[in-house]
């Protein structure tokens, strides 16, 4: 079972499909680069992976689990973190503070969680009353109000939730220190603005945002663009020990030699479908210039 | 000497208005909501705590302590099942239905209170005074002051020291994102609705023990919580603080020049600062 997989993946925005059929998957370990020129549906994949576009159940699978119909907070809780394109920190934030929201929810319930199934089990129970049991069907038959507010309260330990499925527990390498000793710049720039930064020190930021929620699954998306090439080495110098705590990475490049220096495997995306896969060594030049513009060589 | 009264008293009657404002200028900081039921909620909690009070014959403080958890739910339930469903890149549905819901709560109280107006008692409180030099102040607009301190301190203890309130700004700043760490933006903007309806309560007990109130006063309570965020800068809550204390004063200082002026001399405050400075005096980001 490969960790992560896409199974014939589409993905729309309104009328306009931006993903043909893709099938992708990313073993325990590995990384995997996904190039392609502008345009070309690398982000569209990661956005549809991460839950922020949605897709069929099945179609994508994580430990074999089908995920592609649940939100961004969802896919985050199962493992899978993202770095965006475009770092996207928050402005309000500091450094620390953006560090720090990439571990908050990263697992387990809170007071919202138990307050948010309360309500949402009380309206349903009202509902019932007023439009009665076939109004709306049960779903959990037999069960009193008062099971309902105690299985909101009790947490993951109490009735299943509709939602329950392998949730990441969190735990592992990365915290607040670790980032730091990671990216040494970011504990001197720690109370800063996130947005007061360089262009490579917001980089190492939003990468410490996902690593600090320990994903099992790590997506970088286009974390070399616009970027100085010398800093581009100092990003890409952390992979190893970010492979080293345990993840497995996908790494979307426009950058090809970066790309192919750091992966195991690769996928190139012309228009919305994968046209090339292969091991780096495999790949040649001219395989990847026909499947990048979909010319022959 | 009596100016120095007035303006006083212009400051503690800007804590009311601070009050009326800070849960209009939470929710618009944090998603950009106007809320344009606000002051018929505010209207609405006192009433709450009215039915608590006479039916369990309670002190009004105690029974806004009663009312709290229930506006919380309340504002919890309003965002999740109404005004989550109106937010996006249109601000026009927010505003029609708030619109729609403030006309609601106003006839809802028409129907079950009439058009009476009412008052909370604070008892012996409501005549308290204590002298301050040769100035006297009422206990009770002090405690409105105090507390309309308390309440931004508390906000924004909430905002930049919990991990909640790291939730509301990263939402706020870019809700897609805050998904991506996990956050889920429908919940975060409940509990700051929830979290606003705390303070309508707050509002509410001063609202119905410093004043009479009635199902129709709603509107105006909107207009100057507007005017006190609008003063202070959007989303900014010391902004609000100032901005209710400015309007206090105009009208407490409009009202010594002669008592038909108080209420148009707050307005015209509220259009001098628009007028020299557009984005408030204390706006967020700056």
């Amino acid at each position: 079972m490969s960790l992560l997989e896409t199974r014939s993946l589409t993905a729309r925005y309104g009328d306009f499909q931006a993903l043909f059929g893709v099938d992708i998957r990313l073993e325990p370990g590995e990384t995997v680069a996904i190039i392609g020129a502008n345009g070309a549906g690398k982000t569209t994949l990661m956005r549809a992976i991460t839950g922020v576009l949605r897709s069929a159940p099945d179609s994508i699978l994580y430990r074999g689990a089908p995920i592609g119909d649940l939100p961004a907070d969802a896919v985050m809780k199962r493992g899978i973190a993202m770095v965006p394109e475009g770092r996207r920190l928050f402005p309000s934030l500091s450094v620390e503070e953006n560090l720090l929201i990439g571990a908050q929810h990263k697992g387990g319930r809170d007071f919202g969680d138990a307050l948010d199934d309360l309500l949402t089990e009380t309206g349903r129970d009202l509902r019932r009353a007023f439009f009665g049991p076939h109004g709306l069907p049960p779903r959990r038959p037999g069960l009193a109000l008062g099971d309902r507010l105690r299985a909101a309260a009790l947490g993951p330990h109490g009735l299943p939730r509709h939602d329950a499925g392998p949730q990441h527990t969190g735990a592992g390498y990365w915290s607040l220190e670790t980032v730091y000793d990671l990216f040494p710049i970011l504990r001197e720039r720690r109370h800063s603005p996130g947005t007061a930064l360089s262009g490579g020190q917001q980089q190492m930021v939003a990468i410490g945002r996902a690593l600090i929620s320990n994903p099992d699954v790590l997506l970088c998306d286009e974390i070399s663009l616009g970027l100085a090439p010398v800093v581009i080495r100092d990003i890409y110098a952390a992979l190893p020990r970010i492979k080293a705590s345990g993840a497995s990475v996908i790494v979307v490049e426009q950058d090809i030699g970066q790309a192919l220096a750091v992966a195991d495997r690769v996928y190139c995306m012309m228009e919305g479908r994968v046209t090339l896969t292969g091991k780096p060594s495999e790949i040649g030049r001219a395989d990847i210039h026909a499947a990048y513009f979909g010319a022959a060589a | 000497m009596i100016w120095v009264d007035t303006i006083l008293q212009g400051v503690l009657l800007g804590g009311l208005y601070a009050l009326f404002a800070a849960g209009l200028s939470l929710v618009f900081g944090i998603m950009r909501l106007v809320n344009l039921a606000h002051g018929d909620l505010i209207v609405f909690g006192a009433y709450l705590i009215l039915v608590i009070v006479s039916a369990l014959g309670l002190h009004p403080v105690v029974g806004a302590l009663l009312a709290a958890p229930l506006m919380f739910c309340l504002g919890w339930v309003l965002q999740k099942a109404v005004l989550n469903r109106t937010l996006g890149d249109d601000i026009l549905p927010p505003l029609l239905v708030t619109f729609g819901l403030s006309i609601a709560i106003q006839n809802g109280l028409l129907e079950g209170f009439s058009a009476d107006s009412q008052r909370l008692s604070m008892g012996a409180l409501e005549t308290a005074s204590v002298a301050v030099g040769p100035v006297s102040l009422g206990v009770l607009p002090l405690l409105t002051f105090g507390s309309a301190v308390a309440v931004i301190v508390a906000l924004n203890q909430v905002m930049y020291r919990t991990a909640i309130g790291r939730a509301f700004r990263a939402t706020s700043d870019d809700p897609v994102t805050a998904s991506l760490m996990g956050i889920r933006p429908d919940r975060v903007f409940a509990t700051a609705t929830a979290l606003a309806m705390l303070v309508v309560t707050v509002a509410a007990l001063y609202l119905g023990t410093r004043a009479n109130f009635d199902p129709a006063i709603g509107p105006a309570r909107l207009i100057y919580a507007f005017e006190a965020v609008i003063i202070g800068g959007l989303g900014s809550l010391w902004g609000t603080l100032a901005g209710g204390i400015v309007i206090g004063v105009a009208q407490t200082v409009g009202a010594a020049i002669n008592p038909e002026w108080q209420i148009l001399a707050g307005h015209v405050a509220f259009l001098v600062v628009l007028l020299l400075r557009p984005r408030g005096l204390f706006p967020r980001g700056q």
